[in-house]
Order: C-alpha cells, then structure tokens, then sequence
C-alpha cells in the first residue's frame, strides 16, 4: 500500500518540478514544509498578541487605574476582552498551530519518510480557513463594542445575550473563529492520520514510528472524536446570539449547563491534545541528547492511547459547583485522579530513559528537561482540583489560573521552543546560537516561576480570578496580596522582554547562523537523513528504507553510538 | 484501504461526533420535557415519510452506481450519481415546502426549544445534503469520462452517511411522544 502512494506521487512530482514564483512558492504552496512554516509564523504572530494582551491586563492587576505603556487605560470591558483574547489566543491560535498543524506538518512527511500529506491542497486549505480565522478574532477588536470579553469558556448567558456581555458582534465573531478553526484543524487532523496509515516507508512498522509521530496521530485521533459535540454548541450559541433561539436559555426552555457539557467534553481532551504532541518532543529529544534507547516504547505508546481515552471521561470536573449532581461529581473526581497516572507513568518512563545516559544539556535538552519538571508541578496541583472537596473552595481562585498555567506554559511554550531549537537545522539549514538559545532559557523559565508560584499562594488565599479591580475588595487587599500581584507583574514583565532574545536568535540564526550539516545531533530519525532544509520532495537521493525502530542510541555491537533507521542490518563493507 | 475511502471514514468519523452533539443534547433535553411531545404533534409526519423513502431509494442508486462503477461502467455509474442527486433534490424540496407551511402555522426557530432543535438538527443535515450533492456532482461529471471511478464509492459512503443521520433524525423529531 504504501509502495503504491509512493509511485502515485512520484508521477506527479515529473509535471510539478518548475521553479516556482514567489507567491506560489510561499503563499500558495501545497508543500507540507511550507504549510508548515505558515503555520509556525502565523502561530508565532499570534503569540505575540497573545502577550500583549496578558500584559495589558496583568498591568491593569498589578497597579490598578494605571495608564499602561503601549495600550493606555485599561477600561473594564477592555480588560474582559484581554482576558478572553489572551486565553483564547495562545489556546487556539498558538498552541494548536505550533504543536500540532505546524509541527505535524513538518515531522509527519519527513520522519516516516515520504514526499509530502497525501492531500497537499486540502493541507492548503486547512492552512488558509485557519488564517481566516486568525484574522477575524484579531479584526473583532475594531467592531462596535469590541472584541467578545465572555472568557475562553464562552459561557452561556453572559456569551449568549449582547445585553449582558455588551459585544453582540464581538461575541458571533469570536464564535465564529473559532468554529472556523476548527474546520481547519478537523481537514488537516484527517490528513495526518490517512498520511501516517497509508504512506509510510517501506520496511516501517507499527513500533518503527517515531513517538512523536504517533503522539500528534493520538492527538488528532482526540481531537477529531471530541471537537463534534463543540461545533454543535456553537452552532446553538450562535444561533442563540442572532436568531433569537433558546438553546442555553432556561426562560425558553434550554439549559445554560448544557453549553458547559458541550464545551468540557472537548475543552478537556483538548489538554491532552496539546499535551501529547509536547510530550512526544521531549521523547524525541531525550532520547537524542542522552544518547539512549527511549525506555519503554511500547508503554509510552499505550500509555497515551490510555490517556486519550480517560480523557473523555473526566469533562464534569470543570463543573463541580455548577449544580450537577454531587454523585456524577464523585465518579468525576475518581475518573480525574485516574488519570493522572498515565501521565506521571510518561513522565516517569522519560525518567528511566535519562537514567545512566550520556546527558549533553544542549538548548533542546534543557527545555525538554524544563518540560518535565515544570508539567509535573502543573499535574500535581491539578490532582487538588481534580478532588471536589478541594475544589469547591479552589473553584474559581489563581489557584486554577497558576495550575493551568503550570499545564500550559510547558505545553505551548517549553515545548515548541524544544521543538524549534531542535528542528531548526532541519527547517532552515541553520545553527542556532547555544549560548543566547541559553540565555533565553534562563530568562524564560525563571521568571515563569516567578509568575506563577505567587498566583497559587493568592488562589489559596481565595483570591478570585475574574475581578477586574482589587481595591474594591478590601477583602483580597490584605496583608501582602497586592505585592504578591506585582511580583507576579514584574515577572511577566521579565519574561517577555527575554522573548525579545529568542526572536532575535531565531532571525539571526536564520539569516547569518552557520550552515546546518545534514545530521547535526547524530539523530536516528528519517528527517535527518534528508538535505537541511529539504528540498521539495524530501529525499532527492530516494525515498528511504526502514530496518529498524527509531531510538537505536549507544547499541553494543556497534562503533558509532546512533543507527540511523534507514541504515541496512548488515553494513556492505562486511558482507 | 485506498487513500480516499480512508479519508471519507474519517471524515464520516468526524461527523458522528458533530451530529452526536446535536442529538445528545436534544435527547437530554427531551427527556427533561416530556410536554415536548405537544409540539412534536405539530410536525408533519407523513412528509418526514415520504422524505425517509426519498432518501433510501437514493441511497439504492448510489449502491447501483458504486456496483456500475467497479464494472468499470463510467457512464452508467454517472447516470445513477445524477439519479442520486435527484433523489437529494426531492428530498429537499419537499423540505421546503414543509418547512414553508410550519413557519406559517407560526412554529418559527425560536418559538421554543423544540423547534430551535428541529430546525437547527434538520438545518445542519440539510447543508449535508446539499454538500453531498454537490460532490456527486464533480464525481458524476468526471466518471461520465471514465474517469476517478474510485470516487464514486466514496461519494456513495459519504450519502450513506447522510441517509443514516436522516433514519435518526426522523423518529427523535417527529415521532417520538
């Protein structure tokens, strides 16, 4: 089967091959790589509204009242539409696009060793409905009223009625953005599973596969099976919000819970989709720089398809005080407590893997090694949320800001600059410097902490989270709270302008960095064995052959310490 | 599996879990309202009939033109693509016309939750139906040339897709009480 895609692509690769002009070749391409870079920078721009916008409002939190550099008064409106945007940005127009679209398009062709998606113009168009989406979101700041300021979660009825959440056309537009993001993710999410099931290289079987390729295909898996039921409830709030409708409404006879059903039996499995393709990186990184065979592939593999399953069972616990009965609360908990099994069982299988090997903390190493340690704290904090007699009183509080934080800054952030700093040889045929990519490390995951660790002393303290000014509440005023925000603020502060440093190495580097050899971590992978940056197509020396699975490091019988996957069992010079 | 059936499963995967939302949260609510069934008296159950039987006997033609199309008969599987495009048609103006005489008797989308479910389940599957035909229509004009005959089957999986939502839709809407 997969000889045979091969065969179909390599016919029309023969009429494809003229020098392409500029806007076929950068805006108009069907190559996944392209499509990929698309993604990446059209994430990385999206990154950067979403930081500007936290800092406008964490400004607004720590010195209230403030004229804030750069974007002045922050009004209360204002300040719910930052809050919305900043988290529906980095969610869904940063770490999707990153970890899944741009990395899945980029890895997927390249590591199981194939020229391109087997539908490169629906990838084109998975792309361009996702920047139609990009574009809407950001052009609802500039309609009447403002960008939507009802929280990520979208609730019903503030979301659903323009007279409480003041943003009729904001509101539909958000909606709509992200439903259209969806389509997208949906065409590109059938793309990558039909690609990994048909077009792999000859000789590369189901354990062959390199983790990370299998954790993107489990994601999109996930997020297929869960986003439905979403795209059915926005269709319903948007109907709601224009026609008139009562879905979410219960003077009509809807239910407001029911968009909280809708939106958990995705918003959940939505974690572990972000989160496994994060952890399928630091497999792939971990294993290269300590120089060892991934400790317990096979349960890595199973583990995570454990995980995505559990997944679906475990939406209720963001509803605990929501009026849902207190028996779904308590199968709901025990189903939460489950699950982080699976995931410390990942987190430890990466642990053995480390264990007597050969470390070499290069950039890529450090984040992986900062992934674990920080998604840890971000699990372990969750497993109080996750019990709702603990919760009722964390419900609600920087408790479950910092723990989701905890979650998701590893997730979209320490594992795409993993990601990046390890591919981008690959991708542009460029070193990156190690010693400012350190210096960013450095400057991004200290003040990470910095940030995060003061919200979870005021989420014990019971401070709220959705309070747009705290000198109205003497209550949350007290004895160091209001330190504890500035702390938090300057922080932030701290690690933005630290971004500055990667944006500048990543550009410098791209432009000036030395040239990139073919194989510069002495990696296993099939990418590696591709030209840096690979040429459309791939593999102008033929598309490989598999012999074995992907973590051949420091084999016994052998001088080098890596084995490459398409290298023959037997070398010809012994034979 | 060939590429493109592999595709059309999934996609088809996709789409239970989008109606499956829809039906989920109609069958939670309806089980809340058993008064619903005062207004589900209202919908007209004979033309849901005549639409079930529509869609069935297209789903029939799009079985004949998959069978003509792995004979290798191009041109009798695009005139068994167009029959099931027909078949769409009718269904849809009969629709139509159903949906004219319920807004007239005053049982609009946002008279009450029923109805917003009504509309809004037979909304989406009807842009279903408009999408599948659409497709047959690409696939019908190519096959006709002998051309892409693969594709005829996964059109038809696709319509099939489409038929079954219908065999849900038609009892929870208009019969159930």
């Amino acid at each position: 089967m997969s000889t045979a895609a091969h065969a179909d692509h390599g016919h029309d690769h023969a009429h494809a091959h003229h020098e392409p002009g500029f806007v076929e070749k950068y805006l108009w391409s069907t190559d996944h790589k392209m499509i990929a870079m698309q993604y990446l920078f059209t994430g990385m721009a999206m990154a950067l509204v979403g930081g500007f916008t936290v800092y406008a409002f964490r400004m607004q939190l720590a010195f209230p009242g403030m004229s804030v550099p750069g974007y002045g008064r922050v009004t209360a409106t204002d300040y719910n539409a930052l809050v919305t945007t900043h988290g529906s940005v980095m969610i869904f127009w940063v770490a999707m696009p990153v970890l899944i679209a741009a990395l899945g398009n980029y890895l997927i062709p390249l590591m199981i060793g194939c020229d391109d998606m087997v539908f490169p113009r629906l990838n084109r168009l998975s792309y361009q409905l996702f920047l139609i989406s990009a574009i809407i979101l950001v052009a609802s700041f500039y309609v009447p009223g403002g960008a939507f300021g009802g929280a990520w979660t979208s609730y019903p009825p503030l979301s659903a009625k323009a007279e409480y959440s003041l943003t009729g056309l904001g509101s539909s537009m958000w909606l709509f953005a992200v439903a259209l993001e969806f389509a997208a993710f949906l065409l590109g999410g059938i793309n990558f599973v039909t690609t990994v099931m048909n077009s792999r290289a000859p000789g590369m079987k189901m354990f062959d596969v390199p983790i990370v390729v299998w954790m993107i295909i489990i994601a999109s898996i996930l997020f297929m099976a869960s986003v439905g039921p979403l795209i059915a409830g926005a269709i319903m709030l948007m109907f709601d919000q224009q026609l008139g409708t009562g879905f979410f409404d219960p003077a009509k006879g809807g239910d407001p819970v029911l968009w909280q059903h809708l939106f958990w039996f995705f918003g959940h499995p939505e974690v572990y989709v972000v989160l496994l393709p994060a952890m399928g990186i630091v497999a792939e990184i971990i294993t290269v720089f300590s120089r060892k065979k991934l400790f317990a592939y096979k349960t890595v593999l199973y583990t995570a398809i454990g995980t995505g399953v559990l997944s679906f069972f475990v939406w209720a616990h963001h509803q605990f005080i929501a009026g849902i009965d207190p028996r779904m609360a308590n199968v709901f908990s025990v189903t939460t407590l489950l699950i982080s099994i699976p995931v410390a069982e990942m987190v430890f299988v990466y642990i053995g893997t480390l264990y007597g090997g050969s470390i070499r903390l290069t950039t890529p190493m450090l984040w992986a090694l900062a992934f674990i340690a920080e998604f840890l704290l971000g699990g372990v904090t969750g497993i109080f949320l996750g019990a709702s007699g603990a919760d009722i009183y964390f419900h609600d509080t920087y408790f479950v800001v910092a723990h989701f934080h905890y979650t998701f800054f590893p997730i979209a952030f320490i594992g795409s600059f993993a990601a990046i700093t390890y591919w981008f040889p690959k991708m542009f045929g460029k070193m990156m410097n190690e010693t400012w990519g350190k210096v960013h490390f450095w400057g991004t995951i200290i003040p990470f902490n910095f940030i995060f660790i003061p919200l979870f002393l005021l989420g014990i303290r019971g401070d709220h989270r959705r309070i747009y000014d705290y000198r109205h509440f003497p209550d949350l005023m007290k004895a160091g709270m209001q330190d504890l925000r500035i702390l938090a603020t300057i922080s932030l502060l701290v690690l933005l302008a630290f971004q500055v440093v990667f944006l500048v190495n990543f550009f410098v580097s791209l432009f000036r960095g030395p040239k990139a050899p073919m194989n510069p971590w002495n990696a296993n992978t099939l990418e590696w064995q591709a030209p840096s940056p690979p040429p459309h197509g791939n593999f102008p020396q033929g598309l490989p052959n598999v012999y074995r699975g992907p973590y051949e490091y420091s084999h016994p019988d052998r001088k080098d310490d890596y084995w490459p996957q398409t290298e023959p069992a037997s070398e010809p010079a012994k034979t | 599996m060939p590429t493109g059936r592999l595709a059309v499963w999934w996609l088809i995967a996709s789409e239970i879990v989008i109606f499956g939302g829809v039906l989920g949260a109609y069958l939670m609510h309806r089980l809340g309202h058993p008064e619903w069934a005062n207004q589900s008296m209202h919908t007209s159950t004979w033309k849901g009939a005549l639409n079930t039987f529509i869609l069935l006997t297209s789903s029939l033609s799009a079985v004949l033109a998959h069978n003509a199309a792995s004979r290798g008969d191009g041109k009798r599987a695009a005139k068994l693509l167009w029959a099931t495009i027909g078949g769409g048609a009718a269904f849809l103006v009969v629709k139509s016309f159903e949906w004219t005489a319920e807004i007239k008797a005053g049982y609009t989308i946002s008279s009450n939750t029923f109805w917003s479910f009504y509309y809004t389940a037979a909304g989406i599957h009807g842009l279903h139906v408009i999408a599948g035909m659409i497709v047959m229509m690409f696939v019908a004009a190519d096959a006709a040339k002998g051309k892409e005959l693969q594709r005829v089957e996964n059109a038809g999986l696709y319509w099939h897709f489409v038929d079954l939502v219908w065999i849900f839709l038609f009892p929870l809407l208009y019969i159930a009480k």
